[in-house]
């Protein structure tokens, strides 16, 4: 009995002190990077352009990953969630939905390295644009919609089949009980695919290297409106080296007095960032669900 | 082929038939879940399908408004006609017959949605988008099915899965009422809730009988005499297939039934 007990409380320790080092190891990685960035911070880091001398800011880079983040998710959630409507509620059963499933499974698998290397011979080198933020997004996208479709998909399979009979026989279409209980229902589940896939894209630098671009952005010129043109910081064409790869860069290849400092510097700023971020996600994504079933009360 | 033993003595009620059934057979599949059903169902009027469990009663509910399209493999043969149209005709829409058609579940299933919006999904489906429309529907329907005094301070903004179950289930008669049907399916309306709220959801279908035919799947025989007009016996044959034994006034069929089967079933629910 006593080793019965034992055992018991031997196995109750060890649950509890892995739960405890997954978040102490979350905890040490936050801490680490923003107690080595604390004493070169100064808010000015964040838009200031980057410099090799002084410790200069991520300004442009840090720009470039909002943007890149917006485009790719402009072009993955909706093709995503469309995609998903298919798998979920289209598709049925079969050899075509088996083979889609089995495709997505292998592009999801593929290294993201290689999805660049892709991304760079179609979307940078057939299309002649060169590197700009509409390549990295759409290699982004190749990346990540086999994720967000599944994730997309078994939030609609989660709906119960109970909210679609008595929409339609409420005399609804199978259209509009998609679009008004369905997709509405699968809310929260969809916000964690959305969640999921855009972590991803804002930690990603592999496919981007060869897609969106690496040179050292100089000064962005937001006066300038003109969508088509490259060298404005609004252009789906200008080159976009993104926070990752900026980190990338100058960890693999920076000189000069202060790439220790900057390099933390950035690795914070990317730390925060995404912290933020999955906060903010999650309450809007509480908050659009609310508007659009009602509030509990 | 011949239905002579099964053609209901509707004679006797003087109200028009509003549902015509003639050689109703249902499969699912191959497999035969009903047959042989013939049937006169009068308007204004409340008919309950009663008999044991797996004979086909919900299958033969869900014809009405056509929910068996949905169902992979099912498939429906003979003739339903609805005030003279055949709802099976090539030139009828299922979605335009759902809203002359209303159904009820067994389970309630309101939409995770405020009480307002539940009861406006039908008329905003249907193209209803004005605000004082939708006010005035919503209201109404809520009244029509007693539940407007219980909810009306906060039914614009409170969540209906907050409301109680006997609620939950008028809230869903509401929302169909608010698609303006004529006729009303009831698949055990009140098999998830308890002798209170039951007796409630009976009070109410005594009301809508008035203006709307009403069709009620009950296991429940007490429910059955209390609410209903008339009442259709079934059970499964030999062949595992559901058919109807017999179909007259509920008085009739509780106290002097044509068929010893259903004197059986009625006596062994009863007793
Ligand atoms: N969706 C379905 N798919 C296949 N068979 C079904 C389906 N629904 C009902 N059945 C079959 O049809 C028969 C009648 O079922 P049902 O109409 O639910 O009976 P009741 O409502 O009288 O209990 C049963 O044998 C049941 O197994
Ligand atoms: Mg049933």
């Amino acid at each position: 009995m006593r080793r019965v007990l034992l055992a018991d409380q031997l196995a109750t320790a060890v649950l509890w002190s892995i739960a405890g080092s997954v978040i102490l190891i979350l905890i040490a990685i936050i801490a680490h990077f923003l107690l080595a960035a604390l004493p070169d911070f100064t808010p000015s880091f964040l838009i200031a352009d980057p410099s090799t001398d002084v410790i200069g800011g991520v300004g442009p880079v840090l720009w470039n990953s909002v943007y890149v983040l917006a485009l790719t998710m402009l072009v993955t959630v909706p093709l995503g969630v469309l995609g998903a409507v298919f798998m979920a509620e289209y598709a049925g059963t079969g050899r075509l939905i088996d083979l889609i499933r089995f495709s997505q499974e292998l592009i999801g698998s593929v290294p993201s390295i290689v999805v660049g290397l892709f991304g760079f011979a179609v979307f940078v080198a057939a299309t002649g644009w060169g590197f700009t933020a509409l390549a990295g997004a759409l290699a982004l996208t190749v990346f990540n919609l086999p994720l967000m479709t599944r994730l997309a998909e078994q939030a609609m399979r989660a709906v119960p089949d109970d909210e679609r009979s008595a929409s339609f026989a409420l005399g609804a279409t199978k259209w509009q009980t998609i679009r008004h209980v369905v997709l509405p229902i699968a809310i929260p589940g969809l916000v964690t695919g959305v969640i999921l896939t855009a972590g991803r894209v804002f930690g990603e630098a592999a496919a981007l290297l060869f897609t969106a671009g690496l040179a050292t952005p100089g000064r962005l010129n937001f006066a300038n409106l003109n969508l088509l043109d490259p060298r404005s910081p609004w252009s789906p064409f200008h080159t976009a080296t993104t926070l990752s790869v900026y980190l990338w860069r100058i960890n693999s290849e920076g000189t000069g007095p202060v790439v220790d400092q900057v390099a933390n510097l950035t690795a914070a700023v990317l730390i925060v960032a995404v912290l933020i971020f999955n906060l903010g996600s999650r309450a809007l994504g509480q908050l659009l669900q609310r508007r659009i079933t009602g509030t509990r009360s | 082929m011949s239905y002579a033993p099964t053609i209901p003595a509707s004679a006797e009620s003087l109200a028009p038939t509003k549902i015509r059934v003639r050689d109703l057979r249902i499969s699912y599949d191959t497999r035969v879940a009903v047959r042989d059903v013939n049937l006169d169902v009068p308007e204004h009027a409340v008919t309950a399908f009663i008999g044991p469990s797996g004979c086909g009663k919900s299958t033969i509910l869900r014809c009405f408004d056509r929910m068996n399209d949905l169902i992979p493999g099912a498939s429906v043969h003979g003739s339903i006609v609805l005030d003279g149209e055949e709802i099976n005709a090539p030139g009828v829409q299922p979605v335009e017959l759902r809203r002359k058609v209303g159904l009820v579940f067994q389970k309630p299933n309101p939409f995770p949605m405020s009480i307002y919006e539940n009861v406006a999904y039908g008329p905003r489906r249907h193209g209803v988008s004005s605000r004082a429309a939708l006010d005035e529907v919503v209201e109404t329907s809520l009244r029509r099915a007693a539940i407007w005094d219980e909810v009306k301070d906060e039914y614009r903004r409170k969540n209906a899965l907050s409301l109680s179950g006997g609620q939950q289930q008028r809230l869903c008669i509401a929302r169909m009422l608010a698609t303006g049907p004529e006729v009303i399916l009831m698949d055990e309306p009140c098999s998830a809730l308890d002798p209170i709220a039951t007796l409630r959801i009976e009070q109410l279908i005594t009301e809508l009988k008035t203006q709307y035919t009403i069709l009620i799947v009950t296991h429940n025989m007490q429910q059955a005499a209390r609410v209903s007009d008339r009442t259709a016996f079934f059970t499964l044959g030999d062949d595992r297939a559901g058919y109807l034994v017999e179909e007259g006034p509920t008085r009739m069929i509780f106290t002097d039934p044509a068929n010893r089967l259903t004197e059986d079933y009625v006596a062994g629910r009863f007793g």
